[in-house]
């Protein structure tokens, strides 16, 4: 006897198990924000220094992202560069550049930035270093006069000429740019950067003269996307505002800077800078708010945030401060990058309900 | 954010996420009742513990709220007959997993009314604690927050435990569901009748209604029942999911901690679903046993939504037919609330004591999981701030993938996870984080058996 009186037709019913709602951000609008947070910032770069900057940077970023579909072609998987971080390396790579870097030795950093950096390990997800400071790094290894040939920003006819560097022929020396430089009718000097100025003699004049206003909206020279703190800043503030970035990094970077070279400046302020020189010259904003909080490659314990974040501000006033370098930033991220796991490991948070005995071993 | 509500004079707990609520469309609809479907069937394991025992046989004569089955020792409760009728065989029926248990078939009659004369009253001062365990099994209650455990056994404090406080939890943090929020608005004197009774028969000095602040209409009617003399408050929490686990709740009311493998018992404290309490507060006076449950229908596949008492043993699809029903749209129904609800893999089966609600969801519908376009993890640490057991999600997720599953559950606490799925709803690489989790803990489960058994 059947009892059932309801027809068995059944539909096709979908079986899952919980959850079956999802939060809509993504790792492509994450990566997508980051673009956009970035986009002020490569405005400014062209801004300040035409026409080379634009090349430079869709350079860098062509060449991560071919570099990225080719290899992905090549090992028979999907391609990956619609989650936008190739573009992201890129771009950084791009602005962490001289303006003057010729295009040739650009291409060849982002290549290297993809293949080594980051299709090495296994692709997004699984690089251990930030990509982008690895194809700087080999930049900087491969072509220290080129890394270190500075322009100064507003030259008048930026937007209608190149560097002549930009287009230098691969595998030749570039063209030297002091020519160039004085052609501009412009004292040599000022196309040093503040951290060289400061490193080669902080009571000269020229370094005297740069005030906070001229680091916060750029009115110096550096590399291409380093200049502007003001704006490197606001796509921070962006990003933290809509939670795609790990505020506690940035914060921890700051504050460690801004205490260890404070103190180094209390001590002696004919010898040391200001804290707040230290804060907006150079690579720091940008290495703090974009390089730094990288995700894959920054711990992802809140604790380890900060411990991440505070080496890194150490190494930089140490490196700045006491080595050989002006500049540090690209060297203490990657360092930091390579205590991660470590950090990781030893960050663990306490878990609900621990019981004591259970939490030493 | 905790923090922010605990300045705000808010409860709250670390940690967790917010999720849309989606309470608009049921909140404000009063409870109503269903009829008695022509056929029902109620399966004899509704609960955790050992299946009842049925003492009818086919062809018997049953009376609504008379027992049918009775319970098969301590771990166990019994059954009632949901409508006055006929037994008309005890076989197979399909259970919420697909799987058939044992049922026992009822046709009610036409005329069958749904006022429950069968019990006698039970005078509660009179009763021990013991006689009052009995009581309350006797009247087949189990947890009605969805997990079905029997009440009875929480009941029983353990020789060397002592339980000061007994939470009533009214927070119904699942999306969708406004189940215990109508019990609250409803019948705020039934659920503090149960508190009393639960508290009485654990020995505890405290009682406090956790709810959180979504639910200002339960909190005033709450507030303005609660009784005299008896140290029993409201306390308000933040509106956050998983606000409603005991663990998280004990946490944010208390600020204890339930020990990792323990019980709330152990931290000196019981936890009762408000719509729990409810039946207790409603039938144990009058020595009646559980026929019916309330239950929120809602979702984008049903055109009436609302919430309903439905009778124990009525096939979901009589309920979802009187709801309006979108037949052909339907892409899934989910028994209870979408962060950790089950899907339902047939409408034949009935409504059973666990089920709080019933979701139907569309075809074009919420953005769900889909495990084939999952990225790999960018170690954002999203799931690791969203987990309120504050393990490492993202961590546990790559051993899952490398099958690591003792050095998951040595060295990353993953027994501790109870799978609440913030995790998996917050990961942007749409990785199903506690999908993994679910099949690593079922496997070193299963492991540890077979190695005991050797």
């Amino acid at each position: 006897m059947t009892v059932i009186q309801y027809p068995m037709q059944e539909p096709a019913m979908e079986l899952r198990s919980s959850p079956h709602i999802k939060s809509s951000l993504t790792v492509e609008t994450i990566m997508f924000n980051v673009v956009l947070a970035l986009l002020p910032v490569c405005a400014f770069a062209v801004f300040a220094f035409g026409t080379s900057a634009v090349l430079l940077l869709i350079t860098s970023t062509a060449a991560c992202v071919i570099a990225e579909d080719a290899i992905c072609r090549i090992s028979g998987k999907p391609t990956t560069i619609g989650n936008w971080s190739a573009v992201i390396t890129g771009l950084l790579l791009g602005l962490t550049l001289p303006p003057t870097f010729p295009l040739w030795m650009t291409a060849l950093g982002g290549v290297v930035a993809i293949g080594l950096g980051k299709v090495l390990f296994g692709g997004l997800g699984f690089n251990v270093f930030n990509p982008a400071l690895v194809g700087r790094a080999f930049l900087q290894a491969a072509f220290p006069a080129a890394m270190t040939t500075w322009a100064p920003a507003f030259g008048a006819d930026r937007f209608v000429s190149l560097f002549p560097s930009t287009l230098a022929f691969p595998f030749s020396t570039p063209s030297e740019i002091g020519e160039y430089v004085e052609a501009l009718g412009v004292d040599a000097f000022t196309g040093a950067t503040p951290l060289m100025l400061m490193k080669s003699d902080i009571g000269s004049e020229a370094f005297q003269a740069i005030t906070y206003g001229d680091l916060l909206l750029g009115r110096i020279a550096g590399s291409t996307g380093e200049t502007c703190a003001a704006l490197i800043l606001l796509g921070g503030i962006y990003l933290i505002a809509r939670r795609m970035m790990d505020w506690r990094i940035t914060a921890a970077i700051f504050g460690t800077v801004f205490i260890l070279s404070g103190a180094f400046w209390l001590v002696d302020s004919g010898q040391y800078p200001s804290p707040l020189f230290m804060l907006l010259s150079g690579g720091l904003a940008l290495g703090a708010v974009y390089m730094a909080t990288d995700m894959v490659s920054s711990p992802t314990t809140p604790l380890g945030a900060w411990i991440f974040g505070a080496m890194i501000g150490v190494l930089v006033v140490i490196i700045r401060l006491k080595g050989g370098l002006p500049e540090a930033v690209m060297y203490a991220i990657l360092l930091g990058n390579a205590a991660t796991p470590i950090i990781n490991y030893f960050t663990q948070p306490r878990i609900y309900g621990a019981r004591k005995k259970e939490a030493t071993s | 954010m905790s923090l922010l509500a605990r300045w705000m004079g808010k409860h709250s707990f670390p940690q967790g996420i917010h999720v849309p609520e989606y309470k608009e469309a049921t909140e404000d609809s009063k409870i109503r009742r269903l009829a008695f479907p022509p056929e029902m069937f109620v399966p004899l394991s509704q609960h955790t513990g050992a299946p009842a025992k049925p003492i009818v046989h086919e062809k018997q004569e049953v009376v609504r709220g008379e027992p049918i089955a009775e319970a098969d020792g301590f771990m166990s409760v019994p059954m009632h007959a949901p409508a006055t009728g006929v037994v008309e065989q005890i076989e197979l029926a399909r259970d919420a997993r697909g799987l058939m248990s044992p049922a026992i078939y009822i046709r009610p009659y036409p005329s069958s009314s749904q006022e429950v004369l069968y019990g006698h009253d039970i005078d509660i001062d009179l009763l021990s604690r013991e006689e009052l365990i009995q009581a309350v099994q006797a009247t087949g209650v189990v947890g009605l927050g969805g997990a079905a455990f029997p009440t009875h056994v929480k009941l029983s404090v353990p020789e060397g435990k002592n339980c000061d406080t007994v939470i009533a939890n009214g927070c119904e943090c699942e999306p969708y569901l406004t189940t215990d929020h109508r019990v609250m608005v409803e019948y705020p004197k039934a659920v503090f009748k149960g508190l009393e009774i639960v508290m009485k028969a654990m020995g505890a000095k405290e009682g406090i209604v956790g709810i959180e602040d979504n639910k200002p209409e339960a909190i005033k009617a709450l507030e303005a029942n609660v009784p005299e003399g008896k140290n029993i408050r409201v306390g308000v929490c933040e509106t956050k999911y998983p606000q409603g686990a005991e663990k998280m709740l004990i946490k944010s009311l208390l600020d204890r901690e339930v020990p990792s493998g323990g019980l709330p018992i152990d931290c000196g404290v019981g936890v009762f679903n408000v719509a729990t309490l409810a039946q207790i507060g409603e039938l144990l006076p009058r020595g009646q046993g559980l026929v019916e449950r309330v239950i929120t229908v809602t979702g984008p596949g049903v055109t009436k939504p609302g919430n309903y008492i439905a009778p124990l043993g009525t096939p979901l699809r009589y309920v979802l037919d009187f709801c309006g029903y979108r037949g052909d749209e339907v892409s899934q129904v989910i028994l209870g609330g979408p962060m950790m609800g089950a899907s339902a893999s047939s409408l034949e089966m009935p409504i059973v004591k666990g089920i709080t609600g019933i979701l139907v969801l569309t075809k074009a519908g919420l953005p769900t999981i889909n495990d084939d376009s999952a990225l790999p993890c960018i170690k954002c640490g999203t799931c690791v701030h969203s987990c309120p057991m504050v393990l490492n999600p993202s961590q546990l997720g790559l051993l899952a993938q490398y099958t690591e599953y003792e050095a998951m559950a040595e060295q990353h606490n993953l027994m501790d996870c109870f799978e609440c799925g913030c995790c998996t709803y917050v990961c942007p690489s749409g990785i199903p984080l506690v999908q993994y989790f679910r099949i690593a803990k079922s496997i070193v489960r299963q492991r540890k058996a077979e190695a005991k058994k050797q």
